[in-house]
Formats: structure tokens, sequence, C-alpha cells
């Protein structure tokens, strides 16, 4: 029971950017990318996440993943925050409690956010949009964590909520898939490195659904 | 609260705030009525003629306004990757942004368009019918607007081309409904004109949240 990937490969601008990446996580254990800049970790989380297409299989407690699974199953934290400059933090929260389906006090809670929850987020450092991002974690229980480059812009306290955060979700069984440059103290995590891969590569099939003649 | 209530609260909160531009469309549509008198002639049947076709014209393009920012700002801030990943369908999720668009956008138009009629010398039986039109054919602006928004998410500068796209396809409902104000000035009966423009929201209604989603997906590889 847990998260397996086999086979992943991604081809974006004519470049393959992953080939056959796999990877098996069962319950509770963290993976974590490596690689230089370029590598592919971020392609890799969006393509877990069905954000980009990809070929290869992806199951979660032996099912393969849709549409739907994603949906009640995952939750990614990406580069860019998603928060709204014009809501307040509080606000912020509420939208993704309704879009989700959960609730803002564990999250509130979880990232020390009720001194800022009235603030509208414009108003937010880059660390504190960071910390609202990744309060998204906490808003909704879902089973997998894709997270990129989480810990920018967090101060050494923030990052220690973020930690407490993980372990927590990895106590209850989760997963979490996390792309980092720094070292995060957690037990029962595994890495996969992701070697860079820079030529074009003439083999891969094109990435333009109107040349591939799939408008799926 | 449902996924979708949240989309259509949180999208009228943003374009109701500073800077979301609920009010720009109709202000817009204020100040282009207000020029016609002066660009045609104050003669008061000369007004009349136009005036069904000018308020359609200038309701057009004020939905056209705010179109561009519909998917892009979303897009931009990373929103989007969480509506695809959120339990609603996307194209729920376009079908939502389109009627809170309306709703900031088109509706107000519907409601001052009587107003600015009085200034063009609309006569007094074509009042319900402007805004019958008016009501039924904007939610058709704001569904095909999406479209043209989704196909151009990806595209930095991609309002000139929207309208481009856009345009073109809004002409169906502005012959519709320019027609079912000038059969009613003329005192024709405008319930043909009328019927058919309310059957092509109808037919849009139905279509567009497929297009559009397609659009998107597509914009977002």
């Amino acid at each position: 029971m847990g998260l397996i990937v086999s086979d992943l490969s991604c081809v974006r601008g004519g470049r393959r950017v992953l080939a056959g990446v796999g990877f098996a996580l069962v319950a509770g254990e963290t993976l974590i990318l490596r690689g230089p800049n370029g590598a592919g970790k971020s392609t890799l989380l969006r393509a877990l996440a069905g954000l980009l297409p990809a070929s290869g299989t992806i199951a979660l407690d032996g099912r393969p993943l849709d549409a739907d699974g994603l949906a009640e199953a995952v939750t990614y934290v990406g580069h860019l925050d998603a928060v709204k400059p014009q809501l307040t933090v509080r606000e912020n929260l509420r939208f993704w409690a309704g879009l989700a389906g959960g609730t803002v006090e564990a999250a509130v809670a979880g990232f020390d956010l009720a001194a800022l929850a009235d603030q509208p987020a414009r108003l937010c450092s880059a660390g504190q949009k960071r910390r609202l991002a990744l309060a998204r974690l906490l808003v909704a229980p879902r089973r997998v964590w894709l997270l990129d480059e989480p810990t920018v812009s967090l101060d050494a306290a923030a990052g220690g909520r973020f930690l407490a955060a993980v372990r927590d979700h990895a106590t209850c069984g989760g997963l979490a898939v996390i792309a980092t440059h720094v070292a995060l103290d957690l037990d029962r995590c595994r890495t996969l490195d992701l070697a860079p891969r820079r030529a074009a590569d003439p083999s891969a099939e094109p990435d333009d659904p109107f040349l591939a003649g799939s408008w799926a | 609260m449902s996924a979708a209530s949240a989309v259509l609260a949180r999208d009228l909160a943003l374009a109701l705030r500073s800077g979301g531009g609920a009010g720009l469309g109709v202000a817009f549509f204020l100040i282009v009525q207000l020029l016609v008198p002066l660009g045609v002639g104050p003669e008061p049947d000369r007004l009349a003629t136009v005036a069904g076709g000018s308020l359609w014209t200038g309701a057009l393009l004020a939905c056209l306004l705010s179109l561009d920012r519909l998917f892009q700002a979303d897009a931009e801030d990373g929103t989007l990757d969480q509506l695809l990943l959120s339990p609603l369908p996307l194209e729920a999720v376009v079908a939502v942004k389109a009627l809170a668009h309306w709703l900031t956008t088109g509706l107000p138009l519907v409601v001052v368009a009587p107003l600015l009629a009085l200034t063009l010398n609309l006569p007094a039986p074509a009042y319900p019918w402007l805004v019958a039109s008016l009501a039924a054919g904007t939610p058709a602006l704001s569904l095909i607007g999406a479209v043209g928004a989704a196909l151009t998410v990806g595209i930095r500068r991609g309002g000139l081309l929207l309208s481009i796209l856009v345009l073109p396809l809004y002409i169906p409902t502005l012959i519709f409904g320019a027609r079912t104000v000038a059969d009613a000035t003329r005192g024709a009966d405008p319930a043909g004109a009328f019927l058919s423009l309310a059957g092509l929201t109808l037919f849009v209604v139905a279509l567009v949240p497929f297009a559009a989603a397609r659009a998107l997906r597509l914009a977002l590889r």
C-alpha cells in the first residue's frame, strides 16, 4: 500500500525532461527529490499532480490515479503561492477550504497565522505568503503531498512548523514527495536523484497536441 | 460551502475590490453611450433609430473589457493549478467563473441600459424589449468570451488577440439583440428575434463550458 510510480516520462518543448522515472513509497514515507536546476524536479511533481501530460503509470494503494482520484488524494504546493493579494489571509484559506472541502482552523494553528488572519495578503512578506501557501496542506486532509521547494523564504520557526506538519502527516500514514535543495530532518525518507538531461532528444515525440493528433 | 459557491464568492469578492474591474465595464458603457449623441447629432428621430444598435454594440464592447483577466490572473499566481486539482470539474469552474463575470459586468449593463436609452430617445414601447434582450443576450457574451480567455490564457498581452477571436463570435448575438430592439422601436413584433437570441444563449450555455475547459487544458500543457 502506497504510491508506486513506474516508467514516468515527460516531453516538454521537444526535450525529454523525464525518462523512465520510477519509485515506490509505502505509507508514512517521504521522498526527497534532488538534482541540479533543470533536472526535472518540478516537472516530475507537476506530472504526478496530473498538471502535465506524462506517459507511465502512477498508482496509489494499488489503484491507478485518474483525475477524480487526484482531486481526492493530492495536495500540490508549487513555486507559485496561489495567494490572492486582494483577499485577507483568512479569506484565502476559506476559499481553499470551500474548494477542497475542509476547514481553516487547523491550518491557522499549524502555521501560526492567527496574528495575520485579517491582514490583506498583499501586505504579507514573501515568507508569510509561503506560510499561507503551505497552510493549504492542513486545510483539507489529503493522502499525498506534492511540494516544490516548500522551505523557500521560510524563517527557522516557520521551517520548524513545516517539518512538524510533514512529520504529523507521515505519522498518520500520509505520503509526501518534496523537491528541495536543503537538508530536511525527517525520519523514514528516501531520496531520488534526478540527472540533468539538457540535450534536445530527436526521438522525443512532439508534445504539441495538434502535431500529435491528440485532443484528449 | 460547496466548491462551486466558493469559486463564485471569491470571484465576486475579487471583482468588487479595488483593481477588480467590476465598475469599469459599466463606466465604459456609460461614456460610450453619452458619446453617441455627440457623434450622430442631437436630432431626436435620428437618435431613436440608432439607439438599439448603439446600446447593443456598447454592451458588447463593455463585456469584452474585463475578459482578458478571467483565467489569466488565476494562471499567473498558480490558482489555476489548484482549480484543476479541486474536486470541481473544470467545466463547472468555467461555468461558475463566467457566471461571476456576467454578474459583475453584464448585469450592471442591463440595469443602466434603460437610463441611457432615455438619453438616446428610445421610444417607450421598446424599453421592456431592450432590458429583456440584454438580459437574455449578455450571458452569451460572458460565456463566449470565456472560450477566448481560455485560448489566450498563456499569451502575454493576450487581450488584443482575445478581442479579435471573440468579436466575430459575438455577431449572431449582436444581430438578434439589436434586431429585437429595432423591431420594438419600429412597432413590429420583436418576439421572433428575441426567441432566436434566447435560443442562441441556451446553445452557448450548453456548449461553452466544455469548449473552454478543453482550451484551458490545452493551454496548460
